[in-house]
């Protein structure tokens, strides 16, 4: 008797933890069936060398619009309907040319020249908390604003409109129906295009949308949709980030203590909390361009594949028990910023924000608290990028 | 053979100028420099790290110099 492919992703019990069942997952095949959201077969990806090994394979397409891609929420739905695709939804060679125009706001070098304004942002959001509280939200008044406020700059998107973007991309990312979704997404892809008209006729090339403008390197259509794609992923994961790494640290005192004890251990200590997080398992989906045979089973031309790094990256051949969170561990080689041509153009600006707002956060509140138990937290669905939209905590 | 980096399969991650830097940079475009071609002891070390951590193949490190 076979019994039918499970449904994935699954959803969080805990938000700062994998849903329960993926331990199992883990110890079957490294590729094996499962079912998604809109009811489609695909693979499941649930080794760390697999992983890798797939998400570099060139006969991977990331382009939403094919046939067979795996659809895990409305969110993907919305993407399959997109004439255009944002970086993310790109194969080379198109893919390559409109990374390269973005690297040059997110090399090592500039990201760290970033580091006195991000510690500005960071400084002036407890600031602002703290005036008001205790208690307070953790999420809505630190986790969220401070991200949104550093990508913001770094794009030139006004943070007058900060209160239309948070609206707009809240009912794109977090509903469950398809007409809302769309109505939003259009709302802000309006907005943009109307922003790279207006910098176009006023050209400052302090943010990424001014530099490109009116350039001829890449479309006005082009540009506003890469703009809304950088705004939302550039804040999205890296809040959801600062409030389930908080999570994590509180749930853990002692290993809190040694790290607020040593000044260098946040590094090691993030790249740790993304592993254990692994937040952003909806941006590895792929689907097969060309039969691929790895590990004794052919995935088929068409067929599709999720990569989830909360799999991959506690797969215990290579993170010892990958279970437990261990600050000090060598944790670098983790995929939570995927692998492959298409890992996040973001990640060293992630990295610093999580290491500068997660350091300032108990240099200013050393009796920071949650009012409610971990478990007590709303997990978001399965197919979002994993998180929480409140955090209540007091001090 | 030592250390090499291939800009043309390079995606600027970023990941060898953060693992080895000294060994590797980043040009202000965002694509992979090599620094040291014959890095020795724990540049050695880290930059067979930046070889594996590397997302797009670019970076290769060859033989030990010694």
């Amino acid at each position: 008797m076979t019994t039918a492919p499970p449904a994935f992703p699954q959803a969080r019990v805990c938000p700062h933890l994998p849903p329960p069942a993926y331990a199992e997952l883990r110890q079957g095949p490294a590729l094996r069936r499962v079912t998604t959201h809109a009811g489609q077969l695909a693979w499941l990806v649930t080794r760390y060398d697999q992983a890798r090994t797939l998400l570099k394979d060139p006969r991977l397409s990331s382009d939403r619009r094919r046939p067979g891609f795996p659809v895990i929420s409305v969110q993907v739905v919305l993407l399959t309907e997109r004439k255009r695709q944002a970086l993310i939804g790109m194969d080379p060679p198109e893919h390559d040319i409109q990374r390269r125009m973005f690297l040059p706001d997110f090399t090592l070098k500039k990201v760290r020249e970033r580091r006195a304004d991000i510690e500005r942002i960071v400084h002036e959001a407890l600031d602002e908390m703290m005036e008001h509280g205790p208690p307070a939200d953790l999420y809505r008044e630190f986790a969220l604003p401070v991200p949104f406020r550093v990508i913001c700059r770094l794009l030139g998107a006004p943070w007058e409109d900060r209160d239309f973007f948070q609206d707009a991309i809240r009912r794109l990312v977090r509903t469950f129906d398809t007409a809302e979704g769309r109505q939003a997404g259009a709302e802000l892809l309006a907005y943009f295009e109307h922003l790279v008209t207006e910098y176009k006729k006023t050209p400052d090339s302090a943010g990424l949308i001014g530099r490109l403008a009116g350039t001829g390197q890449i479309s006005d259509d082009d540009l506003a949709l890469a703009a809304m794609s950088l705004l939302i992923a550039g804040h999205e994961t890296t809040a959801a980030m600062i409030s389930l790494g908080a999570v994590t640290l509180m749930e853990n005192p002692d290993q809190l203590a040694a790290i607020r004890a040593d000044p260098e251990a946040i590094t090691p200590a993030v790249e740790e909390l993304l592993r254990f997080q692994s937040i952003a398992d909806s941006a590895n989906l792929r689907v097969a361009t060309a039969d691929i045979e790895i590990d004794g089973v052919v995935i088929k031309e068409g067929e599709g594949i999720l990569i989830p790094g909360s799999l991959a990256n506690r797969d215990a051949e290579v993170f010892e028990n990958p279970d437990t969170f261990d600050a000090g561990r060598d944790a670098g080689g983790h995929i939570a910023f995927g692998y492959g041509r298409h890992q996040c153009l973001g990640q060293n600006l992630a990295r610093l924000e999580l290491q500068i707002a997660l350091t300032a956060l108990w240099q200013r509140i050393p009796t920071l608290r949650m009012t409610v138990s971990a478990e007590e937290l709303t997990a978001r669905p399965p197919g979002a990028i994993q998180g929480i939209d409140a955090l209540p905590v007091t001090w | 053979m030592g250390v090499e980096g291939d800009q043309r399969v390079c995606i600027g991650a970023g990941m060898c100028a953060l693992t080895a830097p000294g060994v590797f940079d980043q040009d202000e475009n965002g694509l992979v420099v090599v620094l040291t071609e014959a890095p020795s002891g724990e540049a050695w070390d880290k930059a067979l790290r930046a070889e594996r951590l590397c997302p797009s193949g670019a970076v290769r490190v060859g033989r030990s110099s010694g």
